[in-house]
């Protein structure tokens, strides 16, 4: 394998393992701050890509309100579902939870096929004239960096920024951060503890429907059950990287995403079984370090 | 009292659906999932035929339409459906080939014959009786391909693109790899499966090796798809791809990215050449506004190829029409002229189209034995 080879393959592996990245924060700072694993995640993505596609389709706003119309329609739809599907669950088993949010996820998924469609539609109309950055790449060496891919880490590095401010210097972020040790004294401190929640909730679904942009821009076409996949290899990515942790999280993400790419490239024998390697990761992650790479050892609360 | 007005009631429902006298055929198609805009194209066409032709033997006609949610199982689900439930005495279907394959075995095993509008792998009708098509095979396809490449675009040096879970695509790969070696060009194969949305890989892999045509032989989301990311990556040779790119949401969802790509398929408005061929343009035009693509042709043409078994069968047994299907000779379609060989095939030209301004625009036709 030649230099340029190798480094086009990391060029790859960047690009899908920076989308992985985006999607596994969301999912690991819910579950860090309530320990509920939200298997709706990757379909709040999937949302976020129908409304951003009907705003721009329909009410025919420019692209970037269309976006930040989107992010807070995903944001107040991850709080309507904890209103409705969680909240009533708050002091059951947490396997109670975490079958919810199965359900939740097939109801998202079904919803959309009866409101937009089974079909695939595509996002391309939305981008319009813009359309050409996708294809736009920088030349290093001889290996081809897409522009793209400097978008999407440039995204992730955002959102992890704004999320590290919001849950370290702000009131709210305290009161998550309280929450996620001790519900009960939590509240006895005077918070309201379901607002916290639920506000949790929305800044997930936000991170969720910003992945959604990136994920959009470099597949275009989508349909309702174009969340399942990456919802679940962005799960692998947060477990891989220790569930919870935001930077293993990042790092979970990259390492699958790179994976990926080189075992297709390097053993193009089984390039048609690729999925699996990540499942097969998933297996080998909770038999060896079942906390992952980044995670701490949790006490389970009595 | 009750139990036997509730008895006489049901007794005249059966009596009048038994004197209304209906000609049931079943339409199974991909209407969602995957390939859904192939169902929903096909569908189109049988409909327009339907409109033009509605009555066989002097019963009406009533079209059962069955979705087959792209999935294998469900292809052969729809079809046990359509037989069992629905007692059709015909069935229009599939369009992928794995999906006919699948459905098919089912028609053949309760012996109810099956026009397939689109599927073009050669085991789609081998070793049966009752499955037959109105579309080439892919051998033709493969080679017409082959040779379209090689002298057209001359390309020496091609990377095939295959999608490993499509017997279309498998099939379609070899045969085009067989002619484009015989020929003197150099063809290598890289792999995907259907579903998948990550190609940079495989390109990676496949342009290293410089090739002048990456060939890609499966449906049109993933071809889209990998047009687009082969852009990315600074490829900038030729794209060329079976039928299964003709669909308009290529265009929707490749956008500029497949400008330029060659097609080889079974029809194009352009090449219209018979009566009914110019006549179904007109009323295709008139009924939704816009031009045909190859599968509202072939769905047309399956619906009329069947109806016009069943009338010469001049009964509704299920063996007459199939052999009646494979009896077909010289019949005029909106495709062509149609001749259905003793297996089943039917024997036709390979359209190649290209989009041009985002639109599919006709390039040339290839004859089986040119």
């Amino acid at each position: 394998m030649t230099a340029t080879l190798i480094l086009q393959n990391i060029f790859n592996g960047i690009m899908l393992g920076g989308l992985y990245a985006l999607i596994a924060v969301g999912y690991t700072m819910v579950y860090g701050i309530l320990r509920l694993i939200n298997f709706a995640h990757g379909d709040i993505m999937m949302m976020w890509i129908y409304f951003a596609f009907y705003a721009v389709a329909l009410l025919s706003l420019p692209i970037w309100l269309a976006f930040i119309v989107a992010i807070f329609g995903s944001a107040f739809l991850g709080f309507l579902i904890d209103r409705i599907a969680y909240k009533p669950l708050r002091n059951a088993p947490r396997i109670s939870a975490l079958i919810t949010a199965i359900g939740m996820s097939f109801f998202l998924e079904s919803f959309a096929v009866v409101v937009f469609g089974a079909n695939y539609k595509s996002f391309l109309k939305v981008f319009g004239k813009h359309q050409e950055i996708l294809r736009k790449y920088i030349l290093i060496g001889n290996a081809r960096l897409p522009v793209l891919t400097i978008i999407v880490i440039g995204i992730t590095a955002l959102s992890l920024l704004v999320l590290f401010w919001i849950v370290y210097k702000t009131k709210i972020g305290m009161a998550m951060r309280a929450i996620s040790s001790d519900i009960p004294t939590t509240a006895l401190m005077g918070v309201n503890v379901d607002m916290v929640i639920g506000f949790t909730f929305a800044l997930g679904s936000a991170l969720a429907a910003i992945s959604g942009i990136m994920w959009a821009m470099r597949y275009p076409n989508f349909f309702p059950y174009t969340g399942f996949m990456p919802g679940l290899k962005a799960f692998i990515a947060a477990v891989f990287g220790g569930i919870g942790s935001i930077p293993g999280a990042v790092l979970g993400g990259f390492l699958l995403g790179m994976i990926e790419i080189l075992i297709v490239s390097m053993v193009p024998q089984v390039m048609e079984y690729k999925d699996a390697f990540a499942f097969v990761i998933l297996i080998i992650v909770l038999l060896v370090k079942p906390s992952g790479l980044m995670g701490q050892k949790m006490m389970e609360k009595v | 009292m009750r139990k036997l007005f509730l008895f006489i009631l049901i007794l005249s429902f059966a009596l009048m659906a038994i004197a209304e006298d209906v000609v049931k055929i079943g339409v199974v198609l991909p209407m969602t999932g995957g390939i859904s805009a192939f169902g929903k194209l096909v569908w189109e066409g049988v409909q327009l035929a339907h409109e033009f032709k509605p009555t066989v033997l002097g019963k009406k006609v009533e079209l059962v339409l069955l979705d087959n949610r792209s999935e294998k199982t469900e292809a052969a689900n729809a079809v046990a459906r359509a037989i069992d439930k629905e007692h059709v005495v015909a069935i229009i279907g599939e369009v992928a080939s794995s999906h006919s394959l699948a459905g098919g075995e089912i028609a053949e095993k309760k012996g109810i014959p099956m026009v397939s509008p689109a599927s073009t792998n050669p085991l789609v009708t081998q070793g049966k009786k009752f499955v037959s098509r109105v579309c080439f095979i892919d051998p033709f396809q493969g080679s017409a391909g082959a040779e379209f490449a090689y002298n057209y675009l001359k390309a020496r040096n091609v990377v095939i693109f295959t999608d490993i879970e499509q017997d279309y695509s498998v099939g379609l790969s070899k045969f085009f790899m067989d002619t484009f070696k015989k020929l003197g060009g150099k063809v290598s194969q890289v792999f995907y499966k259907t579903g998948d949305q990550e190609f940079s890989a495989q390109l990676t892999v496949a342009l290293s090796r410089n090739p002048d045509v990456i060939y890609i032989t499966g449906y049109y989301p993933e071809i889209a798809l990998i047009c687009q990311q082969a852009r990315a990556l600074g490829y900038t040779g030729y794209f060329l791809t079976g039928d299964g790119a003709d669909a308009p949401e290529l265009i929707e969802i490749g956008g500029e990215a497949v400008e330029g790509l060659y097609f080889t398929t079974h029809y194009h408005p352009k090449g219209a050449v018979t009566k009914i061929g110019k006549e179904f343009v007109e009323k295709f035009r008139e009924k939704y506004g816009r031009d045909p693509a190859a599968l509202n042709a072939l769905g047309f043409d399956a619906y009329l190829v069947l109806i016009d078994a069943i009338e010469r069968a001049g009964s509704l047994d299920p063996v007459k029409i199939a052999e009646e299907v494979r009896k077909t000779e010289n019949f005029e379609g909106a495709t062509g002229v149609i001749t259905i060989d003793e297996h089943g095939n039917a024997v036709k030209s390979v359209v190649i189209n290209t989009v041009k301004g985002g639109k599919f625009d006709y390039v040339t036709t290839v004859t089986p034995g040119t």
